[in-house]
């Protein structure tokens, strides 16, 4: 039996765990709101989360990804595909369908991710991995290697470029996918079969979950996410290529959700985690501009900043047990 | 004096595990540690092997002070601990695991034809035989437990710490374990042996301490002390009876689940009948297909022959999902494996398979949820923990009694049970009990699989027992005894051996 005071301690200690990156969240933007007096300017702050708008967005369906015991390295390549895909047709049809089609070729890439993984039984990483490559050569089919420009085409810019109460478009729909894919997460039942498929597999395939189906669901979200990303961020330059970078941004999204602290092991996590370690990323880059400090420290600040957070999360899991 | 602990603390986070225990373990004594889940006893096991350290105290050996960083420390002292879930490489032979981290090596390589000889000489000092070029991951648990032992003493070691060596055993097996027990003590060893059988302690153990709220109760010669002493020690008051009356199903109450001629991996064949109101006890060695039965059955791992049909005449076994939707629900072997999502709550473990219940639009009703979920768990008797934390912090016994609550709130007729005490304390065990009676009560069909034989026969109005994925048996009324059941799992291995 514990004793009632062994009990709070113990709560406590999980709470503090629970509260997790957003303690340094807060000291890092009091701390640049303190140092640079154009930090807290409604112009840097909007532009940031402009900046971050597709980062967030796949962050968030990454986390489903991930709490539902998978992962998904694709989502790279699939921005890169969606946003090609949706350039191509805008260039040739009209907006709607463009954007129809660029969501459309992230929710196939999905589909593939999820069957191959649940179906064939192969391992996420290997098949998402192996994903990024045939999703990346398609998106280099689609632009023959050429920058596809849409200077031309302002009807497709207004997806990502109109403003709305001060604010632009692409920051709206990222919030909107965002609080929706939380929501789903946090309340629906869905959300609920997600813990339990990433929490212990086998148990909640005995209690009667549909744990195929609901990875399944998690990586067609995650296409999906991708490809919006992809559209969102074709539409507000007006350009879009192919290009091998573009396989970074699956690992700047996971070092997010890491950094939030969902686990890659699955079952914990939550969306608004990720929201503030994608966030929290992003203020140091911004910090480093804008304190013109030298950027090259900036790719190790992140490195040593993801080990610290993944380290964070074993240690206090070791010490629960 | 061997081994002496002085004053023990350990803690938990804010949890005291060992509260001031000071212990004397004889050289060469067969020392006993009792108590119930939680009490601290694998704690204190793991302090004397050095996976622990103490928080306070001092560990003494031979009347100096110790102080293991590593369990390698405590073997290099001659102290070696085997665990209740064997640690082996399973891609290695039993030779090869045995002598794992201290083989015969030349210039950095191994040298096998000494190797080889190295275990040979051991295995027959150890006085039994395993073979050393087979896989250990092959090996079924029992066997398992035995490249430990030889493990142990291929370090020279003195002592054996053994956390609930039998809790994973069939009744043979554990005969077995005895006398291994019994020879390595008569070889001068000390064991300290973790248990929850008090049969099992007072049979093996010329001292016995026990244990309660990591305090040190009392530690005498077994001797001196009973089954009842025991229990009456660890709960600090008497346990009335270890079984509910027995009520059997009325003679005209209807067949609730009929399996015909049933084939699936590790069942060769089976048929039989549960009838209403009935719990039906499955017995058998370990790895005879008792598990196999329950969860083809269930749908975990479907049939590839036969049928289980319901008294409705519907067919089950193709999903755990269609299973439960038909009325069918099963206790699985593992709770942690197999039963429990470890890091959400008790009640969003209760309400998983019925989440759909609670649901508006998809979206989950807490209120419903918690109210029914709560509801389940008051009634299986799940005390002194909060619902709404993690079912990790529970106690073995409430976590297996979380599982009786999503068993009831799914509504069943037919219950599979696996194993559904193991590693549960005395008085959750009662509890337990209780519940599979008044299942049964209530007229559900309840299949009881368990390796205590006491359980079996306190419990079941029939037995059956397997062997080798067959039903051999079956067992009603005076026929149920321990000889009986014993002789009908064994039967033909005496006869397989000697062909062999």
């Amino acid at each position: 039996m514990q004793e009632p005071a062994a009990r709070f301690r113990a709560s406590w200690v999980e709470r503090l765990r629970s509260l997790g990156i957003l303690i340094p969240f807060i000291a890092l933007f009091v701390t640049l709101s303190l140092a640079s007096s154009s930090f807290f300017t409604k112009v840097n702050l909007l532009n940031i989360l402009d900046q971050q708008s597709a980062t967030l967005i796949i962050a968030a369906a990454g986390t489903l990804v991930l709490v539902a015991g998978g992962i998904d390295l694709s989502v790279g390549a699939t921005y890169s595909l969606a946003g090609v895909t949706a350039g191509y047709f805008a260039q040739r049809t009209n907006p709607a369908l463009a954007i129809f089609l660029g969501i459309g070729a992230g929710v196939l890439v999905g589909i593939a991710n999820g069957v191959i993984t649940t179906r064939l039984r192969i391992n996420a990483l290997i098949t998402t991995l192996a994903m990024s490559f045939v999703v990346s050569g398609c998106a280099a089919l689609i632009t023959k290697g050429n920058l596809l420009v849409l200077f031309d085409k302002p009807g497709f810019g207004k997806l990502a470029r109109t403003e709305f109460l001060t604010v632009n478009t692409s920051t709206w729909l990222m919030a909107g996918a965002v609080i929706a894919i939380g929501i789903v997460l946090a309340t629906t039942a869905a959300g609920r079969y997600m813990y339990a498929a990433g929490g212990n597999a086998e148990a909640a395939r005995l209690a009667g979950v549909p744990v195929d189906r609901i990875r399944v669901v998690t990586f067609v979200v995650s296409g999906a996410a991708a490809g919006l990303a992809g559209v969102i961020d074709t539409s507000r330059v007006l350009s879009a290529q192919a290009s091998s970078a573009d396989t970074g941004l699956a690992f700047t999204v996971l070092a997010g959700i890491v950094v939030g602290g969902t686990s890659i092991l699955g079952g914990e996590g939550a969306v608004w985690r990720t929201v503030v370690g994608v966030l929290f990323i992003a203020l140091i880059g911004n910090g480093y501009i804008l304190l013109g400090l030298d950027p090259l420290y900036e790719q190790i600040t992140m490195g040593v900043i993801l080990i610290a957070a993944v380290g964070l999360d074993v240690w206090t899991r070791r010490a629960r047990t | 004096m061997h081994l002496e602990l002085a004053d023990v603390s350990k803690h938990f986070g804010g949890v005291r595990a060992l509260d001031g225990i000071s212990v004397e373990i004889e050289r060469g004594s067969v020392h006993a540690l009792v108590g119930e889940n939680g009490a601290g006893k694998s704690t204190l096991g793991r302090i004397v092997a050095g996976v622990l350290a103490p928080d306070g105290g001092r560990v003494l050996l031979d009347g100096t002070a110790v102080s293991f960083r590593s369990p390698r420390e405590a073997l290099d002292l001659g102290i070696a601990a085997i665990a209740q879930e064997p640690s082996i490489v399973p891609q290695l032979t039993v030779a090869e695991n045995v002598l794992l981290g201290s083989e015969p090596l030349r210039a950095g390589f191994i040298r096998r034809r000494s190797l080889r000889r190295e275990y040979e000489k051991l295995s027959a000092s150890a006085g039994f035989e395993l073979p050393g070029d087979a896989p250990a991951g092959r090996l079924r648990t029992a066997e398992q437990q035995k490249v430990e032992i030889l493990r142990a003493l291929s370090r020279d070691a003195t002592t054996i710490v053994m956390d609930e060596p039998a809790a994973a055993l069939s009744a043979p097996e554990t005969a077995q374990l005895h006398e291994i027990i019994r020879s390595l003590s008569a070889q001068g060893k000390t064991i300290v042996l973790i248990s929850h059988f008090l049969r099992e302690v007072l049979e093996l153990a010329t001292t016995v301490t026990i244990l309660r709220d990591g305090q040190v109760i009392r530690t005498s010669p077994t001797s001196e002390e009973t089954e009842e002493s025991l229990v009456l020690g660890m709960l600090g008051r008497p346990l009335t009876s270890a079984f509910p009356d027995k009520v059997g199903p009325p003679a005209d109450s209807p067949v609730v689940l009929s399996v015909r001629d049933l084939r699936a991996p590790g069942v060769a064949e089976a048929s039989f009948d549960v009838r209403a109101g009935e719990i039906v006890g499955l017995a058998g060695l370990v790895g005879a297909g008792r598990t196999e039965i329950a969860r083809a059955i269930f749908g975990a791992s479907p049939p590839e022959a036969g049928a289980a049909t319901l008294g409705s005449g519907l067919a089950v076994g193709r999903s755990p999902r269609d299973s439960l939707r038909a009325g069918v629900a099963m206790i699985p072997e593992s709770r942690k494996e197999q039963g429990l999502i470890f890091g959400r709550s008790a009640i969003e473990n209760v309400s998983l398979p019925r989440l759909g219940d609670f649901c508006r639009i998809g979206f989950v009703r807490r209120g419903a949820e918690r109210r029914i979920a709560r509801q389940m768990l008051e009634r299986c008797a799940v005390r002194g923990a909060a619902y709404s934390s993690p079912v990790r912090t529970l106690s073995g016994g409430n976590q297996q009694k979380v599982l009786f609550a999503r068993m009831m709130l799914c509504n069943p007729n037919i219950v599979l049970a696996d194993e559904p005490t193991r590693g549960v304390d005395i008085g959750a065990k009662r509890a337990i009990y209780d519940l599979l009676v008044s299942l049964a009560a209530d007229g559900l069909g309840v299949v009881l699989i368990s390796s205590e034989l006491e359980e079996i026969l306190g419990l079941a109005h029939r037995v059956l027992v397997m062997r080798r994925g067959r039903l051999v048996a079956e067992l009603e009324g005076p026929q149920m005894t321990e000889p009986a059941i014993l002789a009908a799992a064994f039967a033909d291995r005496s006869a397989g051996g000697a062909a062999a």
